[in-house]
């Protein structure tokens, strides 16, 4: 299993042809408290870029992006009682949703652990 | 997830290196740099605020004074521009009014009060939106009498401190402030430094907003917060907290197209002004009293816990859509979200069922009353 991340502060963790994906904690931080999250239907396929959740924190709605191209096998539909599980464990229980993986190829176009690391460090 | 907007050429309050040291998340708001929340978060900031007291920083917002040779001609050339009764307004009294444009819409809202003392009557102290200060500035300018000045106040901050604790905890600095009625202000002494207290807010607690000179802020901010009562709270929390107040947010529950009347802020005018008129616009405003204006603000209750926010549509269940919301986001008081817009008068009353659409959903609500949680301001015992 290998976990990447995007520029978008998105993580994608990868396990045979299923990618689970969530936001960073470095992501639920600027957010704040979150209160709602908005997931997509399993069976929707999805191309890198495209909108694949809504995290609506007090203040803001925040999109959620896919990072690679995929079709939604499962959505984190517990997140919808206790939105607040985004702040306490973003890269644990919170997952958004899963995909069946598109695109392997897309997968170098994103960051490794230390490669985001670095990266939020410049933010 | 969308990146923050570059911070450049922002201006500080006194009271922005006690931010940062505080841990505070800082953007740009009306040309300043702002703390939109502390270490707490948003959340916690506005339940502190409902439960003890927060300090908040409100120093970008627009200090100045109206001076004429006495409290009449002051007063009258005030209501020239506005529709609020300021001949009658009593000494130390504070009252909230809109500046009108010549077709009845909102230049800005502000507050006004009166000097406390006799000797230095005559001058009406008033704040505005930090954002409007120039437009409001000009247009005083433009329109004021040859012996009504505007002199702009440019070396004091402003510090709110809101909350049911907020006035004991002001107090224990500030004696005189525990005295003060509601809507209402006056000099005093905080720890010895010359300030301006006035019982008022924008959060729908009681407590006070204290003008202060700006080299004393930080002290003062600081021997505030030595309080365990007081916590900083940020712009997110202050406004989760007008938003159940009820209360408009310049710029998107009231613009310059929106009259009194439609913003449901009537209560800043008092009956001789409704009756005499003489305010700009008052054609229109009048009509509006008399007949009913044709859209008006109203409060939302969403059933289910996504929020709407600012634009999203309002229609009619399964049907057209007939307004905006202006304000919504999530009530941490409440527990649910909640919103406000504008809706055709004929959809306005409490308990109208409408539908509000987010992201091409829609979304169930209810016209709700307003305030969304009941208001708390200070009433002086009967004696």
């Amino acid at each position: 299993m290998t976990t990447y991340y995007s520029k978008d502060h998105e993580w994608i963790s990868v396990d045979g042809d299923v990618a689970t994906i969530g936001i960073t904690s470095y992501a639920q931080e600027q957010l704040g408290d979150v209160v709602y999250v908005e997931l997509p239907e399993s069976g929707k396929t999805l191309s890198q870029g495209d909108e694949a959740a809504v995290v609506e924190s007090v203040k803001a709605a925040s999109e959620v992006y896919a990072p690679i191209d995929g079709e939604v096998v499962e959505a984190n539909d517990a997140l919808a009682d206790e939105p607040a599980k985004v702040n306490e464990d973003p890269e644990g229980a919170a997952w958004f949703l899963k995909l069946k993986v598109g695109n392997t190829a897309q997968l170098s176009d994103l960051m490794d652990e230390a490669a985001y690391k670095a990266y939020v460090e410049t933010l | 997830m969308a990146e923050p907007v570059a911070e450049t050429d922002l201006k500080q309050t006194p009271l922005h290196d006690l931010h940062v040291e505080l841990g505070a998340r800082m953007v740009p708001f009306a040309g300043y740099a702002m703390p939109v929340q502390y270490k707490a978060g948003i959340m916690a900031e506005h339940l502190q605020t409902r439960s003890k007291a927060g300090l908040f920083d409100v120093s970008h917002m627009g200090q100045a004074f109206l001076v004429g040779p006495d409290h009449e001609t002051t007063a009258r050339a005030l209501e020239a521009l506005t529709p609020s009764n300021f001949v009658e307004l009593g000494l130390g009294r504070q009252r909230y009014t809109v500046l009108l444009n010549d077709e009845g819409g909102i230049i800005d809202d502000l507050m006004v009060t009166r000097s406390v003392s006799e000797e230095d009557d005559g001058r009406l102290m008033l704040v505005v939106n930090a954002a409007r200060k120039d437009v409001d500035y000009a247009h005083f300018r433009s329109r004021l009498p040859e012996n009504v000045r505007l002199e702009v106040v440019e070396d004091r901050a402003l510090i709110a401190v809101q909350g049911p604790e907020a006035v004991a905890a002001v107090a224990a600095h500030a004696p005189k402030a525990a005295d003060l009625a509601f809507m209402s202000a006056a000099p005093m002494e905080f720890d010895g430094i010359d300030c301006h207290v006035a019982r008022a807010g924008y959060t729908g607690e009681d407590g006070v907003e204290m003008s202060v000179p700006a080299g004393a802020a930080e002290a003062i901010a600081r021997a505030l917060l030595a309080d365990e009562r007081v916590e900083p709270i940020g712009l997110g929390a202050r406004d989760s907290l007008r938003l159940e107040a009820g209360l408009c947010l310049y710029g998107h529950d009231i613009d310059e197209m929106t009259s009194p009347v439609e913003g449901a802020i009537t209560f800043c005018m008092q009956k001789r002004r409704r009756e005499e008129g003489g305010f700009p616009g008052a054609e229109r405003i009048q009509r509006e009293l008399a007949e009913g204006p044709g859209r008006v603000r109203v409060g939302l209750r969403l059933d289910g816990k996504a929020p709407a926010r600012e634009g999203a549509e309002i229609a009619l269940p399964d049907g057209a859509v007939v307004g905006t919301v202006t304000s919504g986001g999530f009530a941490p008081t409440v527990g649910a979200p909640i919103a406000m817009g504008y809706v055709p008068a004929e959809h306005a009353a409490i308990g109208t069922a409408l539908e509000l659409v987010v992201r091409g959903r829609r979304l169930p609500a209810t016209v709700a009353e307003m305030p969304f949680v009941p208001n708390r301001y200070y009433r002086k015992p009967k004696s």
